[in-house]
């Protein structure tokens, strides 16, 4: 099953990458992520590792996930190495006005599984949807407050400089 | 013949045969009437049934294919809902110490299974034990590959020494026939044998409260004075013979599989307690007998004052 996602973003893209890129940050934007932990010795980059879970129905799904893509500050990407078949992106784009284009994708499943596979991953599909939609709506929210808090702050500076 | 045959596949099992005699409470032999004989042969059969506690049975590849089948059921069926699996360590052996609900259909220990399997991953060797008649019937040998055992104490053993996380009811079919206005008392009948596991294996225990299997079914009885009579406590290991309403037998005696109501299954999942470490390096397996009793007692407790309605939730 493959889902996605895209926004606007009222942030340069350097600022939205600085969030994705960070593994400490995951929680406090991932909706229906209950963890999201360092697994090796790569905090983060490529080859970084971590253990991930994330609610879905009755049960913490996810498992170990290896980062095989990090482009910074346009692609991050990653592949389920152990528990359930998943592969995500981000994906950063300039847009006009100083603005980002952030996109998710997540594609999920489980191999071998059969018919009881297939209609599981429809079951869960609007359920991983709303969360996708969720993700970006926080992330926003959260880059662009921060966006606003360094423009006062930048603001404050100069009012003290004059 | 039949007897030696019993006392041979018993052992193979990870069980002591002496059990029966020690019995106090089982009747005498009857060798002559042919009710007995049959019961004897029934029995021997039963035994015979029972795999051999290989733990190398269990198949990871298996359990991740069929998980999303079992987290359909737990999902919609049952709204599954399992907390605090982080009180779990995250590796080595540990003891999981569970109430049971639901009758034969167990359906509490298909909602932890699938909520371990998948926080912890399927690559984690998980066993539960479970009771002899449950892995004789036909047809379900593939719970054995989902990493259920025959409940004995060797095969308990057997699984934490390999560093194993282990699943044990100790209230076993006593506690999962209860009547269902008990439904929200842990009652383990006094059974103190995994205490004196842990111990002897060094292990943590982590207590795993679960509420609603017992809303499955109207369960009525558990029929202890019907198994006496009819010596299934001698035959078949069998202290019980549960009668319930349900579905679709309506009077349902004997509990040989039923379709269990959808009633919300929710799990809780305590902090671990090192028992050196909290009674002592001596400790008194009474007291700890009595403190989990208490803590598990409160949290289902607690579980209760949650549910607005029966099955619902």
């Amino acid at each position: 099953m493959r889902i996605k996602d895209d926004t606007v973003m009222a942030a340069p893209v350097q600022a939205v990458w600085s969030v994705i890129s960070d593994p400490e940050r995951v929680l406090g934007y991932m909706s229906g992520v209950t963890r999201w932990a360092i697994a090796g010795d790569i905090p983060a980059g490529l080859g970084a590792r971590y253990r991930m879970l994330f609610r879905i129905g009755a049960a913490e799904v996810g498992g170990l996930i290896e980062v095989v893509e990090f482009s910074a500050p346009y692609e991050f990407a990653w592949t389920s190495i152990t528990g359930l078949d998943q592969r995500g992106r981000w994906r950063l784009r300039e847009a006009p006005g100083g603005r980002t284009k952030v996109e998710l994708r997540l594609a999920y499943g489980i191999a071998g599984a059969g018919i009881s596979g297939w209609v599981a991953e429809h079951i869960a599909a609007p359920s991983v949807s709303r969360h996708v939609r969720q993700t970006l709506r926080q992330l926003g929210r959260l880059v662009e407050h921060e966006q606003l808090r360094e423009r006062a702050a930048r603001r404050r500076a100069g009012a003290r400089g004059s | 013949m039949a007897q030696a045959d019993t006392t041979r596949s018993s052992r193979r099992n990870g069980h002591e045969p002496a059990a029966a005699v020690d019995d106090p409470g089982a009747s005498p032999p009857r060798s002559s009437s042919l009710v007995d004989k049959a019961w004897r042969g029934l029995g021997g059969i039963v035994q015979r049934r029972i795999p051999r506690a290989d733990l190398d049975e269990r198949d990871p590849d298996f359990i991740r294919e069929q998980l999303p089948l079992f987290w359909l059921f737990s999902s919609i069926w049952f709204r599954g809902e399992v907390r605090g699996l982080g009180n779990i360590p995250d590796e080595g052996p540990v003891l999981l110490v569970g109430n049971h609900s639901g009758g034969n259909m167990i359906p509490d220990t298909m909602v932890f299974t699938v909520a371990f399997s998948t926080y912890f991953g399927v690559e984690r060797a998980f066993y539960q034990l479970a009771h002899n008649l449950v892995l004789s019937i036909p047809g379900l040998s593939w719970l054995r590959k989902f990493g259920k055992v025959a409940a004995s104490p060797n095969n308990a053993r057997k699984a934490l020494s390999s560093g194993a996380a282990l699943l044990v009811y100790p209230g076993g079919d006593y506690e999962v026939h209860r009547p269902s206005w008990q439904g929200n008392r842990v009652d383990f009948g006094g059974r103190k044998g995994f205490i004196h596991l842990a111990l002897e294996q060094e292990v943590p225990i982590v207590p795993v409260v679960a509420i609603g299997g017992q809303e499955t079914a109207l369960f009525l009885t558990r029929g202890e004075r019907l198994a006496r009579l009819l010596a299934l406590d001698r035959l078949l290991r069998l202290k019980v013979l549960p009668i319930s309403l349900s579905l679709p037998w309506i009077v349902n005696v004997g509990d040989f599989g039923h379709i269990p109501l959808p009633a919300k299954i929710t799990i809780e999942t305590l902090p671990a307690i090192d028992l050196r470490a909290e009674f002592g390096p001596d400790p008194d397996v009474d007291e700890i007998y009595d403190h989990l009793m208490r803590l598990m007692q409160d949290a289902l407790d607690a579980l209760a004052a949650e549910r607005r309605f029966p099955v619902l939730g």
